[in-house]
């Protein structure tokens, strides 16, 4: 299929990516201020690109919708980021990274795209400690690693839990370096409404100042997307308020195809759901796991009596706990991939023995008291008291746990006034992360010429399941090592270009389609608020679109969704004007493309007629509920081409995946 | 958690635009979860008012788990009000009680103007990082391998303990002077602590200083109440720090 050519280099897999950078076209250093780039985002992807781009001398544009570049939601990210540096010794390799990630991902990405990002992993370290990042040490001054899910060795760098705070932030002074020196122009407040397209190709956006409601036209070479994960189409998600699909729905609207819509990563370790008025879930950080160790009580009673409050957590004797991670994978116990852990927390709680008193009993406990214990016995140790007393343990082991995860220990107990120090936390999967995102080839091009798509908002490197701490790693990979080399080689046609005029047509017309859009809502004099159609199409994806889905369910999903989009059209009520600061106008425009999104998600789901990572389909199940994957007949990405709101009508393409270097085999964590 | 419901009285800053004069309106809301956070009593308070077709209110917010920094808001005449330790999205409805009237103002600063109820423009914030806040190398990922250069812990957890700030504001917010120094001071820490921002560390200080001066920011007379305030706990240490690099770079450039 035309429309599909993943472009991956010939050769042996080492040797791709350095064997395309050596022959990709170059701009001459005195053409490229000539050369306009727009990037729209500016979390780690696009401040990364944003900042690379503008050193290199181009001229660039950077939007977000925030009031700053620094508050995109990487900020949030907190455990940690991988790099096959093998600082620890304990055999890690690029090789190993690539192999875990792609296992990881449940043989659904591709792996030309996955050796690269481990390739690359070990210069985004140096780079960062460069800039002044200050990850976690050692005694000895040197970087300290910890071990995250699906993988054996120690390969993840940290800065206590808020490792994507400290990356950002050294991205965020990168981009500010380049503002100051004017090569970059920052518009924040600012949201990209359309992009528009001259003689197919991507030749600028429209954009919406959101403190004056203003709409101004932007042109460029090349247009780079890099505008985060779609996870708040089910309204409660570990996402930012602000997190939305538009920028890569606008693009998908434009002819670029959307990849794997229905992969998403439910994190098994967030604060469990407390009530009606919640606006969103607060991830526990993976690192933890590390560290705690999961249970429910064995007997449902026992677990009754907890939601009763007749017992506490600590009442439960060793012999009554149910380590059920521990119990079915030995190998990787605490940490087996998100999608396992996740899977394994619901089955516990369908079974009745969830521990949390809310509406749907979902919840099972985090416990550290183990590792206190031992940390504090090994800190006495080597301050020379070989045989502690048991408060002495408990004391040093509570210092270490606060050294390592102060913060997220201090998050839990302002959420839920509960001491975690003391009583087991309690969590429960959330959404947290999307894989699928606008289909992209191996130079990080969609499929509309000029139009790049980076970090979360792309499809590319996880697959059907991400491994944790890889998030960051392939936003800054994206951002500073992959799309500076690839919208170069691209832009090395358009030095003769010129400027682009905003006064065509092109602009005209996209301009005039946003402001009749803004117009409908606004004079629509419905009844109903945003949030209340968010959060129907929230339930609907949670509960047939979630972390177990089936046929019948899937079906009604599409059906249910297409009808709340007629009724979102007619009842929705705006207030205010499009001349002003207006947050409901903001929502109202996102929630109308996460309407259409949510129901390709579930058309994918349903299309995908097998288990693969966070893909889950109840009818395809081995006997001890681990996922059957179809290698025979799904082994591709699903890259949907859009044909109108509604999703059902989409047309699907496909690229298959050819596994030359890594034998492809079941994914077990036993 | 045993959540509980109460009954409260708001009294809320209502500003069209930053031309626009403004008041505080009152508005009686029941039925809060003691479970909310802060902003979802805000959120419940926008859908009672867009349904009586009343004209929202305008916050800012976004990752409401406290490391964004877009959250705001003077609570009872404290930043990101009484609770310590933590900013508004992390304050929960908790620390109230039934019957209790609530006062929410935005920050109140001569160099962070408003742009419609409690939203504020924080962008000097951003101004003052662009004129120095950088350790100067490209992004070519080839500098040198990252345990090239060992560095003591405690000057890396002291490092990260300054670079932890969120850019909220609540510093210049809490200063009678409406000074920056707090966040300058941290930015300023960070760099001036490890090897890789010390060669530069004479132009960031003084660069970043003037453009602070330039934004309208006050001066500071060590008060301590951003130390206070801060939600990340960032010590004034940091500002006499940057003092010290100051004097040092303003003795050495003269």
């Amino acid at each position: 299929m035309s429309k599909l050519n993943s472009r991956i280099p010939e050769g042996p897999i080492a040797e791709k990516w350095t064997n395309h950078k050596n022959h990709m076209k170059l701009v001459a250093p005195n053409n490229r201020p000539k050369i306009d780039v727009i990037v729209v985002g500016t979390g780690l992807a696009g401040a990364a690109a944003a900042a690379s781009l503008g050193e290199m001398g181009y001229n660039v544009k950077a939007f977000c919708f925030q009031d700053s570049p620094r508050r995109a939601h990487s900020i949030a990210a907190q455990g940690g980021i991988n790099a096959a540096k093998n600082y620890q010794n304990d055999g890690d390799s690029v090789y190993r990274l690539f192999y875990d990630t792609i296992k990881g991902g449940d043989y659904r990405a591709r792996e030309a795209n996955v050796h690269r990002l481990a390739e690359v992993s070990g210069n985004i370290i140096d780079q960062c400690v460069a800039q002044g990042v200050p990850f976690a040490r050692e005694y000895g001054g040197l970087l300290d690693n910890r071990s995250f899910g699906g993988t054996q060795v120690q390969r993840t760098f940290y800065a206590a839990g808020q490792t994507g705070q400290q990356l950002l932030l050294g991205a965020y002074s990168a981009l500010s370096r380049q503002i100051g020196l004017g090569r970059v122009k920052m518009y924040h407040r600012h949201e990209m409404m359309d992009l528009v397209k001259i003689d197919g190709k991507a030749r600028g956006i429209i954009a919406r100042n959101l403190v004056t409601g203003e709409l101004e036209r932007h042109s460029a070479h090349a247009v780079v997307i890099a505008s985060g994960g779609y996870g708040n189409v089910y309204f409660l998600s570990t996402n930012a308020m602000g997190s939305n699909v538009s920028a890569a729905w606008k693009v998908h609207k434009r002819g670029a195809l959307f990849a794997n819509p229905c992969f998403v990563q439910i994190h098994p370790t967030c604060v469990p759901v407390h009530g009606t008025n919640q606006s969103k879930l607060t991830l526990m950080s993976e690192s933890l796991r590390n560290s705690g160790r999961i249970w429910v009580p064995k007997k449902k009673e026992d677990a009754e009596a907890i939601r009763a409050g007749q017992l506490k957590p600590t009442q439960i004797s060793e012999e009554e706990r149910d380590y059920f991670l521990e119990r079915r994978y030995p190998a990787f116990g605490n940490l087996v991939p998100r999608d396992v852990a996740s899977r394994a927390a619901k089955e516990r709680c369908d079974a009745g023995c969830g521990i949390e008193a809310n509406d749907t009993n979902e919840g099972v406990y985090l416990d550290f008291s183990s590792e206190i214990k031992s940390k504090g016995k090994q800190t006495a140790y080597a301050l020379g008291d070989h045989d502690p007393s048991e408060e002495r343990m408990i004391e040093l082991g509570k210092k270490w746990i606060e050294e390592k995860y102060g913060n997220l220990f201090q998050m839990y107990q302002k959420i839920t006034d509960e001491n975690p120090y003391e009583t087991p936390m309690k969590i429960y999967p959330a959404v947290h992360y999307t894989m699928g995102g606008v289909w992209v080839d191996y130079n990080l091009q969609s499929t509309i010429e000029g139009c790049f798509v980076t970090g979360e908002a792309n499809f590319s490197e996880h697959g059907a399941n991400r491994l944790g701490a890889s998030a960051l790693m392939q936003g800054l990979a994206d951002g500073y090592f992959v799309a500076p080399y690839t919208v170069s080689d691209y832009l090395a046609n358009e030095i003769r270009t010129g400027k682009i005029s905003t006064d065509g047509p092109e602009f005209e017309t996209a301009e005039n389609e946003v402001k009749e859009s803004i117009d409908r809502f606004l004079n629509n004099n419905g009844s109903k608020s945003v949030d209340h159609f968010h959060k129907r199409l929230g339930l609907i994806m949670w509960n047939k679109v979630g972390m177990a889905r089936d046929e019948q369910g899937l079906k009604q999903a599409i059906e249910e969704i297409g009808l709340l989009r007629e009724e979102f059209y007619k009842d929705v009520y705006v207030p205010g004007s499009s001349d002003e600061m207006n947050p409901e106008l903001e929502k109202v425009m996102r929630v109308a493309d996460l309407i259409e999104l949510g129901q390709l998600m579930a058309v994918d789901a349903l299309h995908r007629e097998e288990s693969c990572g966070g893909h889950f389909r109840e009818e395809h199940q081995d006997a001890e509920g681990e996922t059957l994957r179809d290698d025979k007949n799904f082994k591709y990405v699903a890259a949907w081409e859009y044909q109108g709101s509604d999703s059902k009508q989409s047309t699907l393409h496909k690229e298959e995946l050819n596994y030359e270097f890594i034998k492809i085999a079941d994914r077990n964590y036993k | 958690m045993a959540s509980k419901f109460i009954n409260i009285t708001l009294k809320i800053w209502r500003q069209k635009n930053s031309n626009a004069k403004g008041a505080l309106e009152t508005y009686a809301l029941n039925s809060v979860s003691t479970d909310s956070s802060f902003l979802e009593m805000l959120d419940q308070l926008n859908e009672q008012l867009i349904n009586e077709k009343q004209s929202p209110i305008a916050f800012d917010h976004d990752c409401r788990e406290g490391i964004c920094g877009m959250c705001s808001l003077y609570i009872n005449g404290r930043a990101h009000g009484p609770d310590s330790g933590n900013t508004t999205c992390q304050l929960h409805m908790r620390m109230f009680k039934d019957g209790d009237t609530i006062y929410v103002e935005p920050w109140r600063s001569r160099a962070f103007p408003i742009i419609k109820d409690l939203m504020v423009d924080r962008s000097a914030f951003d101004r003052i990082q662009q004129a120095g806040g950088f350790v100067s190398v490209n992004t070519s990922g080839r500098t040198m391998d990252a345990n090239a250069i060992p560095i003591a812990k405690a000057d890396a957890d002291k490092a990260f303990q300054a670079a932890a700030c969120i850019g909220c504001g609540a510093c210049v917010a809490s200063c009678k002077n409406g000074s920056a120094m707090l966040f300058v001071g941290a930015k300023v820490s960070q760099y001036a602590l490890l090897p890789q921002g010390k060669i530069e560390a004479t132009d960031r200080v003084l660069n970043m200083v003037r453009q602070m001066d330039e934004e309208g920011f006050g001066n500071c007379t060590n008060t301590g109440a951003c130390e206070i305030e801060c939600p990340k706990g960032i010590s004034i240490e940091n500002i006499a720090r940057m003092n010290r690099e100051f004097l040092k770079g303003a003795l050495t450039k003269a």
